[in-house]
């Protein structure tokens, strides 16, 4: 006979955080940074075809670490509540706190749900609004929980380091090809040592204020990174 | 009544891979919202009058393609609206103008808009031409029963193909045909007139704002010989939507050029009512 045996719901909630974090601790990190005309989102990605970095809506962007198939699920599903929700009512209805609820409510529920594993992903929503002091940036981890952040924010495998990196090096009102730049470093000193990350490494967009289309999201291609971290020396 | 789907989590819908169309989508998560739940069926069926579009032209030219609506909704005998916008973006680089019932037109034209956007945004790469042009279609179809009750719309659409690098145009019927017209059209209820009008004036290798003109004289002659189509207001300054979309993707004209355009085409008008005269041979 097998004896069923007792663990503790704190014991089993840190077991299946620290699977979660075990997960998102294996990608490479994406880091979100304010500039003078938005929001910046770097990414260090090999793929040209599988973005980490995302258009949701007019003004709402996402960027993710961790299981592709999983933040992938997420962000259609953002994509899709965020176009009936502009269908339904109007396009400014969709807000980044909107969605960022939702997320957080999804993954909260499947985190504290016995039945399935924890997603091992992080998210990203930010809303760029029409002054800098309206943009808006929410940091998702993998058990639901939201935290407002602000001037940058940093997740994935090598957070500490590179947000350590900002800390010293970010300052406000960074043009955007500084910004592609600084962000860029952050996600080279993961290690003792700054590695080398080539243009075409690099997954880049931007929430621009300025741009004269009701949709703000614009991805970088790779000449402009390579001209934005070509402009240091 | 619109169903808000924040729960507690989003529902296994939203998460569910497959489709990358909002049409589809709607029709499973809010079936009310879609066009032909959100007006009235029963308006026609009552006999309500209501507002209708009229004139859309469209034509072609080297670097693009034009197209231009008068302002005018009716309703039977009475105007309705003097200052309607039937023409709009699709996205980036197409656009849409609708003749027929204005209501119902206008909200096809929000959930095409979304269609194309959606797709764009899950797929991580636009429709091509022909399929925004094939999606147009199926929205239609969708909605034959609307039109069978007589709250008819008629889309005409226009884009730049950037695989084949020139301006196209298509047209549609109510139950959903789609047909490719080669230099250009017109829709609605002065198209007869405004389609006569540029087989005279439309000639191959027009420049952007000659075939600007033409689409607008096209309009002036739909709005001489058609009562439901609007021509150029100069009392209180209303006239013409103008698109042009290129390479370099939608681009609606600014006003005031589409007045100083007008205001050229009436001066000549008062010179010579039938507009400009084609040579013979």
């Amino acid at each position: 006979m097998t004896t069923p045996f007792y663990v503790s719901p704190e014991q089993l909630m840190k077991d299946r955080a620290d699977f979660a974090r075990k997960g998102i601790a294996r990608g490479r990190s994406v880091v979100v940074i304010q500039y003078a005309d938005g929001i910046c989102f770097v990414a260090e990605n090999p793929s040209h075809a599988l973005h980490k970095i995302s258009e949701i809506y007019d003004r709402v962007a996402f960027a993710a670490v961790g299981r592709y198939n999983e933040f992938e699920n997420l962000r259609i599903a953002g994509v899709r509540l965020a176009d009936l929700r502009g269908y339904s009512y109007d396009r400014r209805d969709v807000t980044g706190r909107g969605l960022a609820n939702a997320y957080a409510q999804t993954l909260g529920t499947i985190f504290s749900s016995g039945g399935e594993k924890p997603y091992e992903v992080e998210i990203f929503v930010a809303e760029v609004g029409d002054e800098a002091t309206d943009d808006q940036i929410y940091r998702l981890t993998y058990d639901g929980s939201v935290a407002d952040e602000q001037r940058f924010a940093v997740m994935g495998g090598s957070a500490e380091q590179a947000a350590g990196y900002l800390e010293e090096h970010y300052s406000d009102g960074l043009g955007r090809a500084a910004a592609v730049r600084v962000a860029v470093q952050a996600l080279a000193h993961d290690g003792d040592t700054a590695r080398d990350i080539p243009a075409d490494q690099v997954e880049a967009a931007v929430l621009d204020r300025t741009r004269g289309q009701q949709r703000k999201f614009v991805r970088l291609s790779d000449p402009t990174v390579a001209e934005a971290l070509a402009t240091e020396a | 009544m619109t169903q808000h789907p924040l729960g507690p989590r989003l529902p296994g819908a939203y998460v569910a891979p497959g489709s990358a169309s909002f049409a589809d989508f709607l029709a499973g998560q809010a079936p009310e919202l879609l066009p032909d739940r959100r007006t009235a069926t029963t308006a026609a069926s009552v006999g309500i009058e209501v507002p209708h579009g009229t004139t859309i032209v469209a034509a072609t030219f080297d670097q693009g393609v034009v197209m231009a609506g008068d302002r005018r909704a009716t309703m039977g005998n009475i105007i309705a609206q003097r200052d309607i916008e039937k023409v709009f973006p699709a996205d980036e680089f197409s656009c849409v103008g609708i003749a027929g019932s204005a209501g119902f037109a206008v909200e096809l034209v929000r959930l095409f808009q979304t269609e194309l956007e959606h797709y764009e945004k899950i797929e991580g790469t636009p429709l091509s031409l022909d399929g925004k042009a094939n999606r147009l279609s199926g929205l239609l179809r969708a909605n034959l029963a609307m039109a069978m009750q007589g709250l008819a719309v008629l889309p005409l659409f226009a884009g730049f193909d950037l695989r084949r690098g020139y301006g196209r145009i298509f047209e549609y019927d109510v139950t959903g045909g789609r047909y490719e017209e080669t230099a250009f059209h017109a829709v609605g209820s002065g198209s007869l007139f405004a389609r006569g009008s540029l087989k005279k004036l439309f000639r191959q290798g027009l420049q952007e704002s000659e075939c600007v003109t033409a689409t607008v004289q096209a309009l002036y002659d739909a709005a001489d010989d058609d009562s439901a189509t609007g021509g150029p207001d100069l009392a209180r300054r209303i006239f013409p939507i103008v698109a042009v979309v290129t390479a370099e993707g939608y681009r609606r004209m600014p006003d005031d050029d589409v007045a100083a355009l007008a205001d050229e085409v009436v001066a000549a008008r008062m010179q010579r009512p039938d507009g400009p005269a084609a040579p013979l041979t």
